[in-house]
């Protein structure tokens, strides 16, 4: 048993933020019905792909944010479809759809179809900008959300450009605030009654998130202060991110308890000079540098893990900078079992990240891997009670595609 | 008034820094009672500030995030507006209690019995030594929802290991994958994205732990290892090493995909990068159409119109030139015109925004995304709005940024049914309060 399996979750979504959302809800159990069109999600068309093969099945983004949904192929441009669609928003208790605004509307499959339909469940509708506004129409990318609404104007050296974080990190951050709107709304509905369209905007997740936007906005209208662009090094003793024998690592903030950090160090004389335990002393950029000249050298006589192992000891706030490789050996990961395998028709074992969290009653499981393309159309559809007719066509729909 | 979807949900926010307080946050906009029980003589450092009582030299010295105070002093109660935090205080309630005694412990497991979800993320061992463990939660009330969010998890060789979400990313892999493509990773600044996504699922985790409960009776135990929780952003990063066993390196702002062009190109500026005014657009080419409409909306150059750019191998081919290029027709326009061209060409493009002109911008204005919110002793500001448009059950600050000990009354007499004369003795015995000790730096 799963806590959400009794959920029915409609999912209109596609690329990255939507799937995102709706494989959280599948992980925990709810039957996640993913319709694509005959041509398929984009994200099967997003590498990295296994053995570096363009395939639709093959796309490793899509295997993760897909897993435990099933994947109903459907041209909503066609009565069938639309009458597909229909029998399958019945049975939903939750459609979760991230096209263009107004796209839904113009096929003719929007909210208010919807609610003729199944007047039980809400929409969540995610979209770049919003349902609303100037810039309703305006299309994004993860490097426009992120540079728009993200704090990272405030991201790199002051004298070159801002840059962004690694790959989609910011979608994946909207993909799970969009979830906790998709929990909000099944509980509206569940608790009350409610039915409601949901507008979840990309851009409001950044500008309303806690990576540091909150505090930027806030700050300048309480001080007319602007968060300047700058590399952290600057930010304490020690602050920032030291090389060190065999790579980096990130002591941002651990200044903020000298105390343990003397600890680390063993209490040598050149970090025990009182200047530095005046903690406004500690914020002063001439005093930081000298202070990061002997702690360089003592980072550099040591590993990146054996440097983590003293901060640990001492309870110093430390992270060395692993790779991918580093992290996906790693014993402490490894001994968690964090990692989770699925076999997949196509690629075989595949591993992936495990749970999210750790939640022992009804909580994550891996029940499928990513659907094929439209592998479970003629399941679902009879499941929905979709007349023969209809289905024969859903079907040539899907293979006419395929065979294109 | 119509209900908010989680009204009558009560959670205890013993929560510290950003993670969890904004899963509170969340749960709290959505109309839960998020009661946040603090302790007026000890202080958590990076939870209502870096410090109780800022030195002036640390508001200078810190970035503006850390120092922006109101009008760039201290004042009398910092701890009520540290701008690092004040925001993530709406729609909670607040009230003071020392848990190290056994009285404290008393209120707190009184306040348990009727609360659905408790909420933390301490350092691991911190409320162990309180006595506060699941066991005791469920001896007062045993459907509690117990969500606690360690860095790296309860077990295993890291659980002890201090972190901010910062130092879980470099764990994760995230601070070598981002940056610079030619620089290096000590130029990165720092990011609480992790911070972001385990507050985000610490909210979804209450929530299908509250849907379980209703069908089956039971409460739970949750433990979101907040480095685990993260690994999901760097999805592309960990599938190229677990399907081709290859690993990734920075790009800077191009696209994962090695879709062209994909970059931050100079704007016209009103200023140098030394007082943040320096600005940039950002532009995303992720079909040929839209290379098309890129090149319509630079005026047709003849650079653009040469054919072997209009696929993107030929463009990622001569990627650089044409980031030249394309930095050479944005440099003296205007970032905003430069969206609104490139948009209505069908480019997604938009300034990469320093935070003071989101104030400005029309778009959220006609969202109506900020609220206008007074803190006692801060006075009124603006605010940033909440993530997501309710219609029927609008989410909204149904309460300004709570104040330390602020529902000191209301928690005491009204929820837990306290006398006067008892408030007075809790008072006598310093668990009432709205200051932290004069002796806190």
């Amino acid at each position: 048993m799963q806590a959400l399996d009794d959920l029915v979750v409609l999912d209109l979504t596609h690329h990255i933020a939507g799937p995102y959302a709706t494989r959280l809800l599948a992980d925990f159990g709810a039957d996640v019905i993913k319709v694509e069109p005959p041509w398929g999600d984009p994200a099967r068309r997003l590498g990295p792909f296994l053995g570096d093969d363009p395939h639709p099945e093959k796309s490793g983004t899509f295997f993760y944010l897909n897993c435990n949904k099933r994947s109903v192929v459907l041209d909503l441009r066609t009565e069938h479809g639309k009458r597909a669609l229909a029998a399958l928003a019945e049975r939903a208790d939750l459609v979760v759809e991230n096209f263009a605004p107004g796209t839904l509307d113009r096929l003719g499959v929007g909210w208010e179809f919807l609610q003729r339909v199944n007047p039980r469940a809400p929409l969540v509708s995610i979209s770049n900008f919003g349902q609303t506004g100037p810039y309703r129409d305006y299309l994004a990318s993860e490097l426009v959300i992120y540079g728009f609404a993200g704090e990272m104007y405030s991201m790199g050296e002051t004298d070159r450009e801002p840059v962004k974080m690694f790959g989609t990190a910011a979608l994946f951050e909207s993909g799970a605030a969009s979830v906790v709107a998709c929990m909000g709304a099944l509980f509206a509905a569940k608790r009350f009654g409610i039915a409601q369209h949901v507008d979840v905007s990309l851009a409001e997740t950044h500008f309303g998130g806690v990576d540091r936007r909150h505090a930027t906005a806030i700050a300048y209208q309480y001080s007319g202060r602007k968060t300047i662009r700058a590399a952290s090094r600057t930010s304490g003793m020690p602050g920032g991110i030291y090389p060190c024998a065999d790579g980096y690592v990130d002591f941002n903030n651990a200044s903020i308890r000298y105390d343990r950090v003397l600890d680390m160090l063993g209490y040598p004389d050149w970090a025990t000079d009182p200047k530095y335990q005046d903690p406004a002393m500690r914020m002063n950029p001439e005093v930081v540098e000298e202070w990061n000249l002997h702690f360089l050298q003592w980072c550099l006589e040591r590993t990146k893990r054996e440097i983590w192992e003293e901060a640990r000891r001492a309870k110093v706030l430390c992270g060395p900078l692993f790779t991918i490789e580093d992290l996906f050996h790693d014993e402490h990961f490894r001994g968690r079992g964090f990692w989770a395998t699925v076999e997949h028709p196509v690629m075989g074992k595949v591993t992936i990240p495990g749970r999210p969290f750790i939640m022992p009653k009804g909580g994550w499981q891996l029940r499928r891997p990513a659907p094929l393309l439209g592998q479970h159309t003629e399941e679902v559809l009879r499941e929905a009670g979709v007349s023969e007719e209809d289905l024969r066509l859903v079907l040539a729909d899907a293979r006419k595609e395929v065979s294109r | 008034m119509s209900p908010k979807p989680l009204e009558g949900i009560r959670v205890i926010d013993l929560c510290v820094v950003w993670a969890g307080p904004f899963a509170t946050m969340l749960l709290a906009d959505l109309g839960a009672e998020v009661i946040k029980p603090e302790n007026p003589h000890v202080w958590q450092p990076m939870t209502r500030g870096a410090f109780a009582r800022p030195p002036q030299a640390y508001l200078m010295f810190a970035p503006a995030w850390g120092g922006g105070y109101p009008n760039n002093v201290p004042g009398e109660r910092p701890w009520n507006y540290c701008p690092t935090f004040v925001s993530l205080f709406r729609n909670k309630k607040s009230f003071t209690v020392d848990l190290r005694t056994p009285e404290g412990k008393e209120v707190l497991r009184r306040l348990v019995a009727i609360s659905d979800v408790v909420y933390e993320n301490n350092a691991t061992g911190t409320l162990e030594k309180l006595g506060i463990t699941y066991e005791w939660l469920r001896e007062a009330n045993e459907r509690i929802i117990f969500v606690r969010v360690p860095a790296y998890g309860n077990s295993g060789p890291y659980a002890e290991a201090r972190a901010l979400g910062i130092h879980l990313e470099a764990v994760m892999g995230h601070t070598l994958l981002r940056g610079y493509e030619d620089a290096d990773p000590s130029s990165n600044t720092a990011i609480y994205s992790g911070d972001y996504l385990a507050g985000a699922q610490g909210a979804f985790a209450v929530m299908a732990a509250l849907w379980h409960r209703e069908k089956t009776g039971e409460g739970q135990l949750i433990e979101i290892a907040q480095a685990e929780n993260a690994a999901a952003m760097f999805t592309q990063a960990i599938m190229e090493y677990s399907l081709n066993g290859r690993l990734l390196s920075p790009i800077g702002n191009r696209d994962i995909f090695g879709r062209y062009p994909c970059n931050v190109y100079p704007a016209k500026s009103p200023g140098t990068a030394e007082t943040a005014d320096d600005r940039w657009i950002a532009i995303s080419v992720e079909t040929d159409e839209q290379w098309k409409g890129l090149v319509e909306a630079m005026g047709n150059p003849d650079w653009a119109r040469d054919p072997a750019l209009a696929t993107n191998e030929g463009r990622k081919a001569r990627a650089a030139e044409i980031d030249q290029r394309i930095a050479e027709f944005t440099r003296e326009r205007d970032d905003y015109e430069l969206m609104h061209l490139l948009q209505q060409h069908g480019v997604p493009a938009a300034p990469v925004l320093e935070a003071s002109r989101m104030f400005s911008d029309p778009h959220l204005r006609a969202r109506n995304f900020f609220r206008k919110q007074t803190v006692e002793g801060a006075g009124t500001h603006e605010y940033v709005g909440p993530l997501w448009q309710f219609p029927a059950t609008p989410v909204e600050f149904y309460q300004p940024p709570v104040t330390l000990g602020e529902h000191n009354e209301y928690v005491y007499k009204e929820l837990l049914g306290f006398s006067d004369e008892q408030y007075e003795e809790f008072r006598a015995k310093g668990h009432i309060a709205t200051e932290f000790d004069p002796d806190i730096p």
